[in-house]
């Protein structure tokens, strides 16, 4: 099946409305569009932003890895990644992952696979700016994001 | 490093230029974003090259402290401690990725 990919690195807002109905337009047989967008948040208040630090030359090329990788396991008509960089605020929308496929099964699946392994793969970092005015720490990658894109390796 | 006038000539024509890249709190400690080096052209690994550029000075040493902690890639591809960086136009380093 020859998949209708989009991967975008960008400054700008997405349009989540847009980018879902373009999973599925204009294809007939999609019976099934699984969307997942992270957010900025302001862990109870305590942070202002996030900056969006990436490796321009190799953030795009990653994720289309990536995307690549998950159109080998399920059968997808389209598949969609939009990450921003730059300074978000808490509720701004930090990644756009779109899938479209026959049935949700295949929808589900590549969706949760694409943001588990970019959350492992994609050259991007998050800088916290604290609500007391002050620049805070890097974000420390997790252990549970490891595990999260592991338990992908050991499924057939 | 101190280095003889006769045998840097000799090393010298065993060099080769190479670009690096660093991010976040990487490139915050080196102080630098990208920089040109001459590294030796062959039998280079990324961990050899991480463990040159960490005598450099003390930023360096800082972000090279925990190598566990630094992550590099090879033409804008993830690559392990142990590949060779022969041939290669840019090598990064960077922290475990922290984007989505």
């Amino acid at each position: 099946m020859t998949t209708r990919i989009t991967v975008r690195i960008q400054a700008d807002a997405f349009d989540v409305a847009d980018e879902t109905d373009a999973l599925n337009s204009p294809n007939e047989d999609v019976g099934a569009v699984s969307t997942f967008i992270g957010y900025c948040r302001s862990e109870g208040g305590r942070l202002n932003a996030l900056e969006l630090e990436h490796y321009p030359g190799m953030a795009e090329d990653e994720i289309k890895r990536v995307v690549d990788e998950a159109c080998t396991r399920w059968p997808l008509s389209s598949a969609s990644v939009i990450h921003r960089y730059g300074v978000m605020k808490p509720g701004d929308g930090i990644v756009f992952v779109g899938t479209a496929s026959t049935h949700r099964a295949e929808a589900f699946a590549a969706c949760e696979f694409l943001m588990d392994y970019l959350k492992t793969r994609a050259p991007f970092w998050k800088k916290e700016y604290r609500a007391d005015g002050n620049i805070g720490d890097w974000v420390e990658a997790k252990s549970d994001d490891d595990a999260a894109a592991a338990r992908w390796t050991s499924k057939t | 490093m101190i280095i003889s006038a006769p045998v840097f000539v000799t090393w010298s024509k065993l060099m080769t230029e190479i670009k690096i890249v660093y991010f976040a709190w990487v490139r915050e400690r080196v102080g630098v974003a990208e920089e040109i080096i001459d590294v030796p052209q062959n039998d280079l690994t990324v961990e050899a090259l991480a463990e040159l550029l960490s005598q450099r000075d003390e930023g360096y040493a800082l972000a090279f402290e925990n190598p566990k902690l630094v992550r590099a890639a090879i033409d804008r591809v993830h690559a392990k401690p142990s590949d060779m960086i022969a041939g290669a136009r840019e090598i990064a380093f960077f922290p475990p990725m922290t984007g989505g």
